[in-house]
């Protein structure tokens, strides 16, 4: 400060002030090992996923410099087709099941009743538990002969015959989005319940007096307010949903017949297990305009704030 | 009476119903988790018997899995990187979080945009070239590989979470203590992180949470089964080409599960506010 205020130092002049104060040193101080070890194990191995997708490296050769033609051939493959439909199926239809039952169970929540935070508490379980662990359970409830959803739907008379939940394309499908939307549920509720619980009573109440039902009071209170948290919460989940690779690689391995092949287990397929370097980074590279999206949605939408 | 008849139908029916299937979706695999480890192998594959219940409860399966594999090595493993993966995010989360909360310093909101952009970062973008990463470093086949990638994604976290736990705690007691002669680390050290030991617990118990759960990296990373961690090690080492030993698997996953779901019951009500205060803060 003392030093700005003389005669008129340049930007960079004050610009090296700055950076040579006290409170800057002790800040760079601070973020330094962050930094390093964020750069070394996250912007260098991006860097390097960008490079070595730009190659024909296969495991155990360096491979030569190719330019996009990993990512060209990808475009004209039918399995990695089947793979971004499948992707964006996963994707938009397990975030809107998790919106819709997430605000459901979320003004549940929000209702006065006995043991409310023990019920809050379960209900957090399936986000909490390792989710390959939790997944593994699915699987053996799915087993095409001991499956005990089968037997509770038989039971139940609900349905007539074994539903073949792994074996059969379309239903394996619905057995992932059904283990996602399991999964990823509680933090829907608890985010959107959170958002609940800062909305103000009176507002209800100027609305109950108005005569509003209850619907309309969803409608036209409690939605428009719990816009922002619903906006971060949907975000973040796309990401983590478009980039998920646990479920499917445990439950269906992407099968039947590349059913529910998703980007990420495609890669660790192509890359690891076939060994086609190159080719594998190049498809986790596809995950990266989808987190774009995001984040600049997510950019825009602070800066407003 | 009527309306009070009207009353208790629309609280089952808007309440308990809806509540209690809500709760039968989110608890029936915990169930059936626990059901199946507890249970003999005639027992288990027995169709005819009724499947929702015990007849005679058994510890045969987690006999079986402690004879047969390296579980407690696994388990011990879990700890290991988690205790350590936790202690040196927290470490470094702590500082860059009181950085950006208090100190100003050119590049500070550059920094801390970087941070919230990496905490979106997945693990499946980058998870080649961080193997080959982890291979010129020497540790692949190593649990210390996790040990030192597992803080990438919790250093974004807990630094985004101690900002907001910083900057709620007031000024004047740090500058009471700067004029007294302590140094601004003296003063984060002494006077702030004991005020902040709850958000500080938090993030530490997520970060150990994330780390326990962590799948992707420890998949591919290590692939002998004396370094594996359990969240690998139960789908990978206790399946064997089509072999599925379910007694045992679930008697694995329940062992898995355990851990953090104490954790987490201990500490549920740091838990749900600072998810919440996360989610919100966005």
């Amino acid at each position: 400060m003392i030093f700005t205020s003389q005669a008129r130092p340049g930007i960079s002049r004050r610009r090296v002030a700055s950076v040579l104060k006290p409170e800057a040193l002790t800040g760079y101080f601070l973020i330094s090992p962050a930094v390093f070890l964020m750069l070394v194990l996250l912007a260098y191995p991006f860097i390097l996923a960008v490079y070595i997708s730009l190659s024909d490296r296969i495991l155990g050769e360096p491979g030569k410099f190719i330019w996009f033609k990993n990512f060209l051939k990808l475009l004209q493959d039918t399995f990695f087709i089947q793979t971004v439909w499948n992707s964006f199926i996963y994707t938009i239809s397990t975030v809107f099941l998790k919106l819709l039952f997430g605000l459901a169970l979320a003004l549940l929540l929000n209702q006065e009743f006995r043991y409310r935070n023990l019920v809050r508490g379960a209900l957090l379980l399936p986000w909490i538990v390792p989710t390959s662990l939790s997944v593994l359970t699915w699987l053996w409830m799915f087993d095409s002969l001991f499956s005990v959803v089968n037997y509770i739907l038989l039971g139940l008379g609900l349905i007539s015959k074994k539903i073949p939940w792994l074996g059969d394309p379309f239903w394996a499908m619905i057995s992932v989005i059904i283990v996602n939307t399991w999964r990823g549920l509680p933090f829907f509720a608890v985010s959107i319940l959170a958002g609940l619980m800062t909305i103000p009573r009176e507002l209800y109440e100027a609305a109950g007096v108005d005569g509003a039902k209850e619907f309309r009071k969803l409608w036209h209170i409690t939605l428009p307010l719990l816009q922002p948290v619903i906006a971060v919460v949907v975000l973040f989940s796309t990401i983590w949903t478009f980039a998920d690779f646990q479920i499917v690689y445990i439950l269906t391995h992407g099968g039947p017949l590349n059913a529910t092949q998703i980007f990420a287990t495609m890669a660790y397929d192509v890359a690891l297990v076939a060994g086609r370097i190159g080719e594998g980074s190049a498809i986790s590279l596809f995950l990266f305009p989808a987190l774009l999206i995001v984040v600049i949605f997510m950019l825009r939408y602070l800066r407003q704030e | 009476m009527n309306l009070k008849k009207k009353r208790t139908l629309k609280r089952i029916f808007g309440l308990y119903l809806p509540l209690a299937a809500f709760l039968f979706f989110a608890l029936f695999p915990f169930y059936w988790m626990l059901i199946s480890s507890f249970k003999s192998n005639p027992e288990l594959y027995n169709l005819k018997a009724n499947r929702l219940w015990i007849k005679s409860p058994t510890l045969e399966q987690f006999q079986e899995l402690f004879r047969r594999t390296a579980i407690l090595q696994w388990l011990g493993n879990s700890f290991f990187v988690s205790f350590l993966a936790s202690l040196i995010s927290m470490t470094m989360g702590i500082m860059a979080g009181y950085a950006l909360a208090r100190l100003k310093f050119p590049g500070a909101q550059a920094f801390g945009m970087a941070t919230f952009i990496t905490y979106l970062v997945p693990t499946t973008l980058i998870f080649i070239p961080l193997a080959s990463v982890v291979q010129s470093l020497g540790l692949t086949n190593s649990i210390w590989a996790l040990v030192a990638t597992y803080p990438t994604f919790l250093i974004p976290f807990s630094t985004w979470m101690l900002i907001a736990y910083f900057k709620s705690i007031p000024k004047d007691m740090e500058e009471c203590a700067m004029i007294d002669g302590c140094s601004r680390i003296g003063a984060m050290v002494r006077i702030v992180l004991p005020v902040a030991i709850p958000g500080i617990v938090f993030s530490a118990m997520f970060s150990f949470t994330l780390s326990w759960n962590e799948f992707v990296y420890a998949l591919t990373f290590i692939s002998s089964t004396t370094q594996k961690t359990m969240s690998v090690a139960v789908p990978t080492e206790l399946i064997r080409g089509d072999a599925y030993f379910w007694g045992e698997l679930m008697a694995a996953s329940l062992l898995g599960s355990v851990p953090v779901a104490l954790l987490y019951s201990f500490f549920m009500d740091y838990f749900v506010s600072g998810l919440t205060a996360g989610a919100l803060k966005g």
